[in-house]
């Protein structure tokens, strides 16, 4: 069963009067463990794409099945439960609380989970060793590198165990060499049987990846897979939970 | 989510926030500080008021009743001038009511007028003194520090023996002994027999502190030969106070021969009256202090948010990430709602600990303390008004679109 499918998904936004179509009846699915890069120009839609598969919006029609649920038709506060539960988000200016400490940073998705504190501590040390950030777990993001406060992203983004991770433009900020090593991350992750999905507009960065998708005027314009996608790897034990 | 969690996380957020907006945090909490300082100081000066003037009204008595000429409670100046043309009760016609009016436990006749004072060289102008006879000890409630009250003989015979109130006392004597001393009122001589304790009252000084009293006989002779007396008349617990009242009516109609159509030239009074009276009163000043707390408090809820509506506008982002990664709407509106609540307590406590010293000063002039639950009702008050005015802001920062937030600068 695939993880993702969504069904003539179209997504319309009013804008001064004007009807945008962001989305046009996009059918796609992806199975677990694939790692899937999306691209496109700037108001293709792309944007609008990963939003709808994070689930912080919801199509004007069509049907969005997450690993089996519907979640087209939910309601914010169950979206809010599905992306808590389903989705890792990584983000280009990598959305870190200012104030709060790495390992706080990556404790959060797990206190809106409702888990206990002692287990929350734990699986948040786990998923910050799992980056190699153990000894920078207690600076704020502004006392980290640019790859660093992503590796943190990244630790938040895993630290629930979700069925996607979903970056855009992971590597936006980052410097050549920096943005290297978190694709190597990623690429890591993929082979350790995670289920990626890049936004990107970089062909470097769409490269690492096992199928692009291409997004042009709300439709998807190829759809081309690189190679067979990872099986994941029963052999190595996963480090992440 | 367990809302334990969330109020933990909802606290720590808020902290966090509050401390890195110090100044702005301190401006906003300045409204509710000096709303909490009023309502604190104002509670405090009511609750004080009231404790001052039972101490001071005790000294009446609930049981006793009061014939005089005139109400105690005079509501217009006509009802005046109609009292102050009545004919003062006589001392015969006191003592024609004391035979006749045998319910009473005790019925002590009181003349009163000022003189003057004086101990060797100390002495003061007007003071009251009283006229009584020994029943005045009984149905006065007032107890003596020293010495004792005068006898029934001597008040019977009209002997030259005072007992003085504590505040004409300790002016007069300072540190000496009062009692075996001889004063000068008016420009006889009386001995000091007895000193009555402390009553306190309103603004320190109740009339008993301030007051001499000397047999009724001694008055007469020494000061006034036909003075208006007013009869204190200690009913006591063995009859309803209305039914006495009705029949001390008669028997003083009677005694000042009123026609049955005549109305009633003498007025009867109760403590009663002057509790209504005040609490009449004290209602009104805690009405306009509520007024003015809740002005201060409006005007510094509108403060808050005001300054929550810019945390909301500057926190977008902030919200965006957390409702990206699992949190809800009421998680959102929680986190704001404790920031409001939390920076309101915080006045809150300032105010309390600004309304402390204050409070202690007012004790020079009232028996004003600061008490645990008009702390606490500040406490809540301040907290509410932040959970009231924080809401709007609260709720808007929950409504926002996650994609429109992440995409907040």
């Amino acid at each position: 069963m695939s993880l993702i499918r969504l069904a003539s998904i179209s997504r319309r936004y009013q804008m001064g009067g004007e009807t945008v179509h962001a989305l046009r009846d996009v059918s796609l699915t992806i199975a677990r463990g694939e790692y899937v890069a999306i691209m496109g120009p700037s108001g293709s839609g792309k944007s609008t794409l990963m939003n709808l598969i994070g689930c912080l919006d919801t199509p004007t029609s069509g049907t969005y099945h997450l690993n089996g649920t519907d979640v087209s038709g939910m309601n914010d506060s169950e979206l809010a439960a599905v992306r808590n539960r389903e989705i890792g988000f990584v983000f280009q200016t990598f959305n870190l609380l200012a104030r709060s400490s790495a390992l706080h940073n990556v404790e959060l998705p797990l206190i809106y989970a409702g888990q206990p504190a002692a287990q929350r501590r734990e699986r948040a040390l786990a998923a910050i060793a799992s980056v190699g950030l153990t000894d920078r777990m207690h600076h704020k993001p502004n006392e980290l590198s640019g790859g660093q406060r992503q590796r943190v992203a990244i630790a938040r983004a895993l630290v629930n165990a979700p069925s996607i991770l979903l970056a855009d433009e992971p590597t936006g900020n980052l410097d050549s060499r920096t943005g290297g090593e978190i694709m190597g991350l990623f690429a890591e992750l993929s082979r350790r049987g995670h289920t990626l999905i890049i936004v990107t507009h970089e062909e470097a960065v769409a490269r690492h990846a096992r199928r692009i998708l291409r997004i042009r005027d709300g439709l998807i314009a190829s759809d081309e897979a690189r190679g067979e996608p990872n099986a994941p790897l029963q052999s190595l034990p996963p480090v992440l939970p | 989510m367990t809302i334990f969690a969330e109020l933990r996380e909802g606290l720590r957020i808020a902290w966090s926030a509050i401390r890195a907006n110090k100044l702005r945090s301190a401006l906003t909490t300045l409204g509710i500080v000096i709303g909490i300082l009023t309502v604190t100081l104002m509670g405090t000066a009511i609750a004080g008021l009231n404790r001052a003037f039972l101490n001071s009204v005790s000294a009446i008595g609930a049981d006793v009743l009061y014939v005089q000429r005139m109400d105690w409670i005079i509501r217009s100046q006509e009802d005046w001038f109609r009292m102050s043309r009545r004919r003062p009760i006589t001392v015969a016609q006191a003592e024609a009511i004391q035979r006749q009016a045998d319910f009473a436990q005790a019925i002590t006749p009181v003349a009163q007028g000022g003189q003057r004072i004086q101990f060797r060289t100390r002495n003061a102008d007007y003071v009251a003194i009283l006229g009584t006879s020994e029943a005045y000890a009984f149905s006065s409630g007032a107890g003596l520090a020293q010495g004792r009250f005068f006898t029934a003989v001597e008040a019977e015979g009209g002997r030259p023996v005072c007992v003085l109130g504590a505040t004409v006392a300790s002016n007069l004597f300072k540190a000496l002994p009062p009692v075996g001393e001889r004063v000068t009122l008016g420009n006889r001589n009386f001995d000091v027999v007895g000193v009555f304790e402390p009553v306190g009252g309103l603004f320190g000084d109740s009339g008993v502190d301030g007051q001499v009293l000397i047999p009724l006989n001694a008055y007469l002779t020494a000061f006034q030969s036909n003075p208006d007396v007013v009869l204190q008349v200690k009913v006591g617990g063995a009859l309803d106070l209305d039914e006495a009242r009705e029949e001390l009516r008669q028997i003083v109609r009677k005694v000042r021969r009123l026609a049955p159509n005549d109305p009633d030239d003498f007025s009867i009074n109760q403590q009663e009256q002057i509790v209504a009276a005040f609490y009449s009163i004290a209602g009104t000043i805690a009405g306009v202090g509520l007024f003015i707390t809740g002005l201060s408090l409006f005007v510094g809820g509108i403060g808050i948010m005001n300054i929550m509506f810019v945390s909301v506008a500057e926190r977008t982002r902030e919200i965006g990430i957390r409702k990206a990664l699992g949190a809800r709407r009421r998680t959102i509106l929680l986190q704001f709602l404790i920031e409001a609540a939390l920076i309101c307590l915080l006045g809150g406590l300032l105010g309390l600990g600004l309304a402390w010293p204050i409070t202690h000063g007012m004790a020079r002039f009232i028996p004003a303390t600061l008490s645990p639950f008009i702390a606490g009702l500040a406490l809540a008050v301040a907290t509410v008004t932040g959970l009231v005015s924080g809401f709007l802001p609260a709720w808007r920062a929950a409504q926002l679109d996650p994609v429109e937030a992440l995409r907040a600068e």
